[in-house]
């Protein structure tokens, strides 16, 4: 029985015009597959690759690896307080121009100028070329010619998104379209205490937001994060959402949540009935300035709210929580097979031990859970290689997961479609 | 000198818990038998309720190295909360070799 209302096709499948057959994660398994998609989804779409407190003073910088986008970008705040990026590649002979001791891992800092590792060339905050070593040497050498090639980088909502497709010139806030629009406003800027994790994870890249798209397995697989009493009745509740939405390529999903603070304490950890804190973080919400959230922010506008989970196309989600504050992942394909992953907590900077501590529950709470997420993805990856079935009924709580395969199977076969196409224009063009 | 502030002194023995980052105290919970997690689970937790109503007056900016440590000791009574409350065993079950590694987190 639906204790939260759907819309009048009866599913919220119906409703985004998805079809509700069974599907076969064909898209997960392939190794062709997957480098079709990291031209056609990573090579042409908006990426987030961080915040702007990562770039707090100018020369402040950060390396990103983008190995499904075939570059590193690194992206620097200029003199002019610009976010600026720039794939990062000296223009010499194509050294890698930031990064220390390892050259596949990230690196982050403040300086003045970029210096080339191997032959000494700069390169100032924007990107242009100051200093060649021997430049007499060379012939006829323009160095204006020479600076560092630059990647359309734009800010969103203190996001800092890059877009590694020269062509593609809709603006990451039109791309973000109706869902991105509906958060703004949200005092992300007020929550600068962060805490990271990241893994590698041995599954494709899509399995892991399906996992994160759905809470239709949370009664299940976290059972025993609650209290047994708790826990047997969550599980004959089941999963039903308060909201779902989808435009464009993009997604989310509205859930409820009794837990910050649970009506009951008795259906939460020991632990947690002292620090008053958990999974669904803080109880005690810190202020943060508004007298009404953004309308995308629990759109329901439901009694029971307790998060909401967007999922910004291909590999970015953002969590907002009801007690104020917020979390991100962030899905970084490094084969069909396996991806890192990166889960980001966002908080109030606490003033007291007290309130840290709080904090520190929340933090750990999310890892606890997340390990059992991770794992279980490894497992689902194996099988599917295996190839002993293909067909997978998703329900109607799965319908982000449905919008994600659908969404970026279709980027693929457009992106076919135009490479098959192009060559016939142009010889029709001489 | 002492671990702990003055009020905290009992809990001296448990001194090499003060672990100064999360990433260092998970793997000292994946280090330990339940019977060590359990001992120190059951001479730390009676003592958070007074714990937090101490940390409450604690203001995180200017913090001295006594009340730092306390800090840490209950971040890892966090941290072995779960194999203790919930789990039964060290580790996340299921969780096999994956590792989820804290990658920043701020100083206390």
């Amino acid at each position: 029985m639906a204790h939260f209302q759907k819309p009048a096709e009866g599913s919220w499948t119906e409703h985004f015009g998805l079809d509700t057959e069974p599907v076969n994660y064909e898209d997960s398994t392939s190794p062709a597959h997957y480098e079709l998609e990291r031209d056609a989804i990573f090579g042409r779409t908006w990426l987030n690759v961080g915040r702007v407190e990562q770039l707090p003073r100018k020369g402040s910088y950060f390396t990103r690896e983008l190995d499904a986008a075939r570059t590193s970008v690194v992206v620097v705040r200029g003199t002019d307080d610009e976010v600026r990026a720039f794939h990062n590649m000296c223009r010499h002979r194509g050294n890698k121009l930031v990064w220390n001791d390892f050259p596949r891992e990230e690196t982050a800092g403040i300086c003045r100028q970029f210096t080339c590792k191997y032959h000494g060339w700069r390169y100032d905050l924007e990107g242009q070329l100051t200093f060649v070593q021997q430049e007499g040497e060379f012939f006829d050498l323009d160095k204006s010619e020479f600076g560092l090639a630059s990647v359309q980088c734009e800010v969103w909502e203190g996001f800092i998104f890059v877009n590694l497709d020269p062509s593609n010139t809709t603006p990451v806030r039109d791309y973000l379209g109706e869902i991105g629009k509906s958060i703004e406003g949200y005092p992300f800027h007020l929550m600068t205490q962060v805490h990271r994790y990241r893994a590698e994870v041995g599954s494709n890249w899509k399995l892991f937001i399906d996992a994160f798209a759905e809470f239709y397995h949370a009664p299940v697989l976290h059972a025993k994060q609650a209290v047994d009493e708790e826990s047997r009745k969550l599980q004959g509740f089941g999963y039903e959402a308060l909201a779902y939405d989808v435009d464009g390529p993009h997604s989310m999903v509205s859930s409820w949540g009794g837990m910050s603070p649970p009506k009951d304490e008795s259906m939460v950890k020991p632990i947690e009935r002292v620090l008053r804190s958990g999974l669904f973080g803080v109880w005690d919400a810190p202020d943060i300035g508004l007298d009404e959230l953004p309308p995308g922010v629990n759109p329901a506008r439901h009694k029971s709210w307790g998060t909401d989970s967007f999922v910004f196309f291909p590999n970015f989600m953002v969590l907002i929580w009801k007690p104020n504050w917020y979390l991100t992942y962030h899905y970084w394909p490094t084969s069909y097979n396996t991806h890192i992953f990166e889960g980001t907590l966002y908080f109030v900077p606490p003033k007291t031990a007290y309130e840290r501590l709080q904090q520190e529950l929340a933090v750990v709470t999310f890892k606890e859970y997340a390990l059992q997420d991770g794992n279980t993805l490894e497992a689902t990856q194996s099988m599917l290689e295996s190839g002993a079935v293909n067909r997978f009924p998703l329900n109607d709580q799965e319908v982000l997961l449905r919008q994600l395969h659908t969404t970026a199977g279709r980027y693929v076969r457009e992106y076919e479609e135009q490479q098959s196409t192009t060559p016939v224009r142009i010889s029709a063009a001489s | 000198m002492t671990t702990f502030p003055a009020d905290f002194a009992d809990l001296e023995p448990f001194a090499d818990w003060a672990v100064p980052t999360e990433r260092a105290r998970y793997e000292k919970r994946l280090s330990c038998t339940m019977d060590e997690l359990q001992a120190f689970y059951d001479a730390v937790f009676p003592r958070l309720e007074a714990g937090t109503e101490y940390l409450k007056n604690v203001q995180l900016d200017g913090i001295s190295e006594e009340d730092t440590r306390l800090v840490w000791l209950f971040s890892s009574l966090v941290t072995v909360s779960f194999p203790v409350e919930v789990w039964a065993q060290p580790r996340v079950p299921d969780s096999g070799a994956s590792e989820f590694n804290a990658v920043m987190e701020p100083a206390i």
